[in-house]
């Protein structure tokens, strides 16, 4: 019963490569029925700025708080992962007899998580002005 | 060979209806959208266009179809159109791992409604849906407008910190059911609530069996940081339009505007349909198991194929009475909270839903360590 809705990977991909055709099919159509107007001006086809001619360049500075948030997200999120196999194997584990050790071991690592956790709020990383 | 052809066919059918369904739901989430604002701000909101303002719809795609095409000359052409196309990706490929219903069954055939049903659902959706900060970026990056590149720096910050609070809050789930797939998670929120503690078995005939008993703290969690994942109202920074005019879709118009309102509103289904099947029994109605649906309908019909039909139908739409409420909820709480400040924001995602979440995760294990 389990097989007989199996192929997730072929489906995955189906789904991916028909959406992707589909999705350029839709933008195909939207440029044959919009058409172009006649009104072709440098002006109009200017970035949007306020109504003035366009000043930044695509390169623009910004800020660094970004880099350091997404810096932040890949270490709290590998700890977060990490997390799921245990959640998954708990019980089965405490049945066997080895509830205490997995449970202190795992508490183990939070009391660290915890400890960065406030450590980058303490250092206020995470502070935006 | 000849069962595989077939099988292959009727799945791929399946995606592509899926998918449709979706697609076919948007309009209609955008008229209930108007409509319902101008019920809560006390005005009228589309009427015009047929009974009700209905046929809006259509006026609306015809307008979308029939506006020019459009790209600024800086701009990055294939980042600029690839990234409407990407937008309607991750939100189909993980809404076609939501169980819908039961299993149907005709004549020793079984048909999921699924599109693939996966042991590691919850890891694969996570996985796809966060996909969806790459659209955003494309989509900021590709404009060469510094108020798109602005939308999709917040955009993706906001959603990747939101994603942590998420993904702890569903480690509670996972404690609790122990499993990744979500059509186990359904079964075990089967009848009325009833747990094992201390040895003994803990019964109620009047509570449900759902997860929001065990976790309520996660459930807030998971869906405050579900409206974050998708963007919507109070945390839709990245198109503040007070302070940068539309954020990432600053230059987009027509119909590639409408895809990137499709994948805005397929991360909203999404958000919906995990939340009824983390919290709220899936497909499942409340006080009743599967098996008792299924003796009702064997008193109304002899043939085991009709059984299924009934059974499966029923289930569909205990599905769809949950998945319309909290698609209205979205909807509600968009149009009575105020959006939060970017500081606000990110400091609501790190400094409260984190540690609460956190909190969560440490409090489930220990009371499951301690009750067995």
């Amino acid at each position: 019963m389990a097989e007989a809705s199996g192929m997730p990977l072929g489906g995955v991909i189906f789904l991916t490569v028909f959406l992707a055709i589909f999705g350029t099919f839709l933008i195909y159509l939207a440029r044959a029925i919009g058409g172009q107007r006649k009104d072709n001006s440098a002006v109009k086809r200017d970035i949007y700025e306020c109504g003035i001619p366009g000043q930044e360049k695509r390169e623009t500075k910004v800020s660094v708080k970004f880099y350091l948030t997404a810096i932040l997200f890949i270490l709290f999120d590998i700890e977060i992962i990490f997390m799921y196999p245990w959640a998954i194997t708990f019980r089965d584990f405490i049945a066997s007899g080895q509830g205490t050790f997995v449970f202190t071991s795992m508490m183990i690592f939070l009391a660290i998580f915890i400890f960065g956790l406030f450590w980058e709020i303490k250092s206020k990383a995470l502070e935006w002005d | 060979m000849g069962q595989d052809v077939f099988e292959i066919t009727v799945n791929c059918i399946k995606l592509v209806l899926i998918f449709l369904m979706m697609v076919q739901a948007v309009p209609i989430l955008v008229w209930v959208e108007r409509r319902g604002s101008a019920f809560i701000q006390n005005r009228f909101g589309p009427n015009r266009v047929g009974p009700l303002g209905l046929l809006q719809l259509l006026a609306d795609a015809v307008k979308f179809l029939t506006k020019e095409d459009f790209a600024p000359d800086k701009a990055i052409r294939p980042l600029f159109y690839a990234a409407p196309i990407f937008a309607l990706i991750p939100a189909t490929l993980a809404f076609a791992a939501i169980p819908m219903s039961v299993p149907l069954e005709i004549g020793g055939y079984v048909f999921k409604i699924q599109g693939y049903d996966m042991n590691v659902g919850i890891v694969y959706i996570l996985g796809v849906s966060s996909l969806a900060a790459y659209t955003i970026l494309m989509a900021g990056w590709g404009s060469a407008s510094k108020f798109s590149l602005l939308g999709a720096l917040r955009a993706s910050a906001q959603v990747i910190s939101y994603e942590l609070a998420l993904g702890l809050s569903i480690v509670g789930i996972i404690l609790l059911f122990g499993t990744f797939n979500l059509t186990e998670m359904i079964n075990a929120q089967q009848g009325t609530l009833s747990f094992k503690a201390f040895g003994h078995t803990v019964t109620s005939a009047y509570i449900p069996n759902w997860g929001i008993f065990y976790q309520p703290l996660a459930a807030i969690i998971f869906f405050a940081a579900t409206f974050a994942e998708s963007n919507r109202l109070p945390f839709d920074l990245a198109e503040g339009e007070a302070e940068i005019v539309a954020g990432f879709h600053t230059e987009y118009g027509g119909f590639k505007m409408l895809m990137f309102f499709i994948g805005e509103y397929g991360h909203m289904m999404l958000g919906s349909a995990l939340m009824i099947i983390f919290f709220f029994g899936g497909y499942g109605i409340p006080w009743v198991t599967v098996d008792d649906v299924r003796q009702w309908a064997a008193g109304l019909s002899e043939s085991a194929t009709t059984i299924s039909v009934i059974t499966t139908l029923v289930h569909f739409l205990s599905f769809m009475i949950k998945f319309v409420f909290f698609l209205w909820v979205f909807i509600w709480v968009r149009w009575t909270l105020p959006r939060f400040r970017y500081d606000q924001l990110m400091d609501l995602g790190w400094k409260t839903m984190l540690p609460w979440a956190l909190g969560n995760t440490i409090l489930t294990a220990l009371v499951i360590y301690l009750i067995s």
